[in-house]
């Protein structure tokens, strides 16, 4: 159900954004527009976005969500920024391998590996 | 969807429009048959996968032109080793070979595209009719599928 609360739990430390999903199921095409747009909008914020994604609370997420996180990388990618996704679910990394996005993005075992990535 | 009436199995044909209750009840209803087959965490989380997708799809590109109330179809077919899942749209189908391949390096950085990518990888098989408004998928249960203690 769409609604008006955020979809993200935001911190800002040392210069990096670290965000976390909410939902434990990121499928809904209400909620992922809306995750994108909070994201575009901490992305149109920052000069140079250094964002890191934690996926620790996600159990499953679709290939909606997964166009998302690109047209997140693509926008950070155009303003010279950094994106780091970090603690995927096993299961859900297949689905960055299936789909070879493994490539594309930055992925870290644990938000602390991908913290001291940014350097 | 043709049936073994050797075996156990539960089966059921479900219309439901583009609404997210609607979607997750259904799917919920699914991966918990499944549990009762004793299907593991790996397959219930591929078939809902599946499912999703099958179903965004549907409402996504199918339904596009079409009014919010006009449902799809769902229908499961669960049996202790095999599950089949058609899901039949009312729109004008599409042609699946005509999809370009989203894990070329040029189509890496595209947001759209991976559903069906996802469908295949996941399941045994997956077949459309000539038009490409219904679609079939079948889960082949692996040997070593076991559910979580």
């Amino acid at each position: 159900m769409p609604s008006d609360e955020s979809r993200l739990r935001i911190k800002n430390q040392d210069g990096v954004t670290q965000i976390e999903f909410i939902d434990r199921n990121i499928l809904d095409e209400a909620n992922i527009q809306q995750i994108g747009d909070e994201l575009a909008a901490i992305i149109d914020a920052s000069s140079s976005p250094r964002l890191l994604i934690s996926f620790a609370n996600v159990d499953h997420l679709s290939s909606a969500a997964l166009g998302t996180l690109i047209t997140v990388n693509n926008k950070i990618k155009a303003k010279g920024g950094m994106l780091r996704l970090a603690d995927i679910d096993p299961q859900i990394y297949e689905v960055f391998v299936i789909t070879k996005l493994n490539r594309i993005f930055e992925i870290h075992d644990t938000v602390e590996n991908a913290v001291s990535s940014f350097g | 969807m043709a049936k073994d009436m050797s075996q156990p199995f539960e089966s059921a044909a479900i219309p439901i429009i583009n609404d997210r209750a609607q979607i997750d009840a259904v799917r919920e209803q699914l991966v918990d048959i499944l549990e009762r087959f004793g299907y593991g965490k790996s397959s219930a989380f591929a078939i809902r996968l599946a499912v999703e997708e099958a179903l965004n799809n549907a409402f996504t590109h199918g339904h596009r032109d079409l009014p919010s109330d006009e449902p799809v179809t769902i229908q499961y077919h669960v049996c202790p080793d095999e599950v089949r899942i058609v899901v039949a749209d009312g729109g004008p189908g599409f042609d699946p070979d005509a999809i370009p391949d989203p894990t070329l390096d040029e189509n890496l950085e595209i947001p759209s595209g991976r559903g069906l990518l996802l469908m295949r990888a996941y399941m045994r098989s997956v077949e459309f009719n000539a038009v490409g408004n219904v679609v079939q998928m079948v889960y082949r249960r692996p040997p070593d599928d076991a559910s979580d203690p």
